[in-house]
């Protein structure tokens, strides 16, 4: 099979699990996003796949080879650090050229190399400066271009944008994805940011407590979340409770919500129902019935709070199609039943 | 107002109190008799000459500097992979070597100096010069030691992990980024257990002391039989050579970090 | 970078040489100097195996006891008035500019690094009737005549000063180097003056430093040997002179070696006093 397979990796660090039996498919030229908050295991399966840590158990197969137990020097791979791991003792061009150096690549080989990944990555003739001379995104193109110059069979990346502020970052993410698909190259980066998983992946992995919680395309994640961790963690949402009736009707906060069904054989469940996707009308014709608490208006957006039966849950709508209510007001909630999802246990 | 013409008059009796003994030397080693007279009677630089043409004062400069210059190599090859070893391996029980290296340093120097010499006698091997060399690595190597362990704690190691994600392999890595970014502190180790080795009496003497003469055994030697103005010209001479080394590390290495400041405080 | 436990035996490699020096050229000096301590001494400067415990008999006698005595005192005093001056000095010596700061480190070095022998013949030379400093207070017209201040118990004093002076400094120094600057903004806010800020402040907050380095310089001064040699009389000689002599000129190893072994458990039980009190500041 072309690409990489992760095998049941599990990773043991004396009795803490930070990799629990992890089986991911990435076919050949995928953007993946390891994505997850800190301690969630995602560095630490990068390290892995890196060679950087040996798996307690399970295999990585990386287009029909086994490579478990390569040593990372001889796997290939090029990886981007979150301290970047620019080399202080070297120049620019030095740091970016000392992959070839150490495999004895004449000069000329390593300054022809060095000058066309300057140019990708928009910073010709910086080869002679010392990297201390940098700032944080010329470092950052730096390490990229140094972990890119062997054309590496694979492309790792750790919080490589943690350094950045968020405007540069933005751009960086931005950059990083075109450069991708320009080089067609496998790609796996560690995030814990969401806005950058969904801006740069083919593929987002949610990882939580050492596990898959589920991997998607980027917009399947947001629509479509696997559980409440996943809807949670993946931008922002409602979660309610949901229970059939006796008429098997599924009912919400004591309303019955048209349209919407529950599984067979599922009495209660969970759903996750995204803010735009939440209309509020008057009350009365089947909606749920509820009390406006906040309304925060960002300009872009505005975002209504409304209690009821003790649950605050959070409508968000673009200024031309802003309710009009005020605080204290009644209100119907009305929530389509396709944009409900029902979530796994 | 006053308190700052306090704090420099502190400074300047400090700083008195330190080279008062080095200027009178220097005063005295440009003596034009052979006279102990401060102020200087006439100038010349004589004295100076002698330590080069005067064949006792030569061999012991030789043998000094030739002795330093392998205890403080011998001390290093020591130190070196024992602080590579461990910064690089898992191995709380290889602390022990640790401490073995700097004890010598912390103890009176006449413990280490009888033990060597109760050693050498026992071996018989007493009185061989090399085994001053020898006997000055291990008194020495706390200082190369302590500079290389400063050293290799001050590598990141991801930048050790970056080098091997592009292929080099445990020898490329110490030769291509290990071996360069520690080669400050192998050069400042080395200098300081130079100085300190030229510099040396007690376990020279107590090894060595009957069969061959370092400056400092020479110099006390000297002294015994009373003065000659030599005794002062190589004073002023280990002096220079102290402040010469020391100047050269402050000048391309950082001083304040070696003895103990952070890097990262801006002042 | 994976520190991880040595496996292969060939990781162990690196660790060989270092650990045979050190074994073979301190451990094993060290044990036998223990073991002569217990040896029995013939004449003519030879010693048998044997297990007597004559030579740590001698340490009972009046003259063991002065030299031993004087030696704690000497070392004490040294100490004591090296902690004194250098306290306060590197304390406004890491307020001065890194230029600065270097600049005195290097002399700082300098004087350390040299030796015993030099910093003896350099204060005879000053303490002495023809070249030395009553010269001066001759010329200044404070004195009549130039007089010879060696040898002398305040000169083997001002000696030993002189050479723990600089060592004490560096110990002090980074302690100082690092003591959060804000404390002592705190107090002059509080409208303490900067005089009265380092006494109240500076010095009870590094109270435990001070005692470590009093401690740190009272085993080196303990270990100087040539100094009371130079700049003393034979009733100024310490613990360290007397080894020496014992050892090379009265040919009395085992008796050395009794001594170095004293000489070592006091040194060990001060720098185990010394982590002791560095434990409890870092636990402060």
């Amino acid at each position: 099979m072309s690409g990489l397979s992760l095998n049941d990796i599990t990773k043991e660090f004396g009795n803490f699990t930070a990799v629990d039996q992890v089986t991911l498919n990435v076919p050949h030229g995928t953007f993946v996003c390891l994505l997850g908050p800190s301690g969630c295991g995602k560095t630490t399966l990068l390290r892995m796949v890196a060679g950087l840590e040996e798996p307690s158990a399970g295999t990585i197969v990386l287009d029909g080879q086994d490579i478990t137990s390569a040593p990372t020097h001889k796997r290939n791979f090029g990886m981007v650090f979150q301290s970047l791991a620019l080399f202080p003792h070297l120049t620019v061009g030095d740091n970016i050229a000392y992959s070839l150096r150490i495999r004895g690549a004449s000069r000329d080989e390593q300054n022809t190399r060095v000058d066309e990944l300057l140019k990708l990555i928009h910073l010709p003739g910086f080869a002679d400066r010392p990297v201390a001379k940098l700032s944080g995104g010329q470092r950052q193109r730096v390490a990229i271009a140094r972990a890119l110059a062997l054309s590496p069979r694979l492309f790792l990346l750790d919080e490589p944008m943690s350094a950045l502020d968020a405007k540069l970052r933005e751009s960086m993410q931005v950059e990083l994805r075109q450069l991708q698909q320009q080089l067609g190259i496998t790609t796996i980066v560690v995030t814990h940011d969401q806005r950058e998983a969904m801006t740069m992946a083919d593929l987002v992995v949610v990882m939580g407590e050492g596990r898959i919680r589920q991997a998607a395309a980027p917009v399947e994640i947001y629509r479509r979340p696997a559980d409440a961790f996943v809807a949670d963690f993946i931008g922002s949402t409602n979660l309610l409770e949901v229970s059939a009736d006796s008429a098997g009707r599924a009912t919400v906060l004591g309303t019955a919500v048209a349209g919407l069904e529950l599984p067979a054989q599922v009495a209660h469940a969970s759903i996750s129902i995204r803010p735009e996707d939440i209309h509020l009308t008057t009350p009365g014709n089947g909606a749920i019935t509820g009390t406006v608490t906040f309304i925060r208006d960002l300009g872009g957006t505005v975002e209504t709070f409304v209690e009821a039966s003790g649950k605050t849950i959070v409508a968000v709508a673009t200024p031309r199609e802003r309710p009009n209510v005020t605080v204290g007001a009644q209100v119907g909630i009305v929530l389509p039943p396709e944009s409900c999802v029902v979530l796994k246990k | 107002m006053i308190e700052k013409f306090l704090r420099r008059l502190y400074f300047i009796a400090v700083a008195l109190f330190l080279a008062a003994p080095l200027i009178v030397v220097l005063g005295v080693s440009v003596n034009e008799r052979q006279d102990l007279a401060f102020p200087p009677k006439g100038f010349s630089l004589a004295w100076y000459a002698q330590i080069f043409t005067d064949e006792g004062w030569r061999n012991a400069l030789f043998a000094s500097v030739v002795l330093a210059l392998t205890a403080a190599a011998l001390a290093v090859a020591i130190a070196l992979p024992l602080a590579w070893f461990l910064w690089r391996r898992h191995a709380p029980w290889a602390h022990i070597f640790q401490l073995l290296g700097v004890a010598p340093f912390i103890l009176p120097p006449v413990i280490t100096a009888l033990g060597l010499l109760t050693f050498w006698a026992t071996t018989g091997f007493y009185g061989q010069p090399w085994t001053a060399a020898i006997s000055h690595a291990i008194f020495f190597v706390t200082l190369p030691l302590v500079t290389l362990s400063l050293g290799f704690a001050s590598i990141d190691r991801s930048l050790v992990e970056a080098a091997s994600t592009m292929g080099a392999d445990d020898r490329t890595v110490a030769k291509t980024v290990v071996l360069p970014l520690i080669l400050p502190y192998l050069v400042s180790g080395y200098a300081f257990a130079f100085v300190l080795s030229l510099n040396e009496y007690i376990v020279a003497y107590m090894t060595v002391g009957f069969t061959m003469e370092t400056l400092p055994i020479k110099i006390f030697n000297a002294l015994r039989y009373g003065y000659t103005p030599t005794m002062a010209s190589v004073t002023v001479f280990f002096v220079l050579i102290a402040a010469i080394v020391f100047g050269l590390i402050a000048r391309f290495g950082d001083i304040r970090r070696l003895l103990g400041a952070m890097s990262s405080d801006g002042k | 970078m994976r520190r991880e436990a040595p496996k292969a035996i060939t990781d162990y490699a690196p660790l060989l040489f270092p650990a045979l020096m050190l074994i073979v050229f301190f451990v094993v000096p060290f044990s036998t100097m223990i073991a002569v301590s217990f040896f029995k001494r013939q004449q003519g400067g030879f010693y048998t195996p044997d297990f007597v415990l004559d030579n740590y008999a001698r340490f009972l006698s009046t003259f063991f006891g002065t030299v031993l005595g004087f030696s704690l005192m000497l070392a004490v005093l040294v100490a004591v008035c090296c902690v004194a001056i250098a306290f306060p000095f590197t304390y406004l010596l890491t307020k001065r500019s890194r230029k600065v700061q270097t600049l005195w480190l290097v002399g700082l070095l300098s004087v350390l690094s040299l030796s015993e022998v030099i910093i003896g013949f350099a204060w005879s030379t000053l303490f002495s009737r023809t070249a030395g400093i009553t010269n001066l207070l001759v010329a200044l017209g404070l004195m009549a005549e130039p007089q010879a201040l060696l040898p002398s118990f305040g000169a083997v004093l001002t000696g030993m000063v002189y050479q723990a002076l600089p060592y004490t400094i560096l110990v002090l120094y980074p302690a100082l180097v690092r003591l959060d600057p804000t404390l002592l903004e705190a107090a002059r806010t509080l409208g303490a003056s900067p005089v009265k800020a380092f006494f109240n402040v500076v010095t009870p907050a590094l109270r435990n430093t001070i005692v470590a380095t009093l401690i740190m310089v009272f085993v080196f001064a303990l270990g100087s040997y040539l100094l009371p040699q130079i700049l003393g009389r034979p009733r100024h000689w310490t613990l360290s002179v007397l080894i020496t002599d014992q050892a090379i000129y009265q040919s009395n190893m085992p008796f050395a070696a009794a001594m170095a072994v004293f000489l070592v458990l006091i040194s060990l039980a001060l720098v185990g006093l010394t982590l002791l009190v560095g434990r409890r500041e870092a636990a402060a």
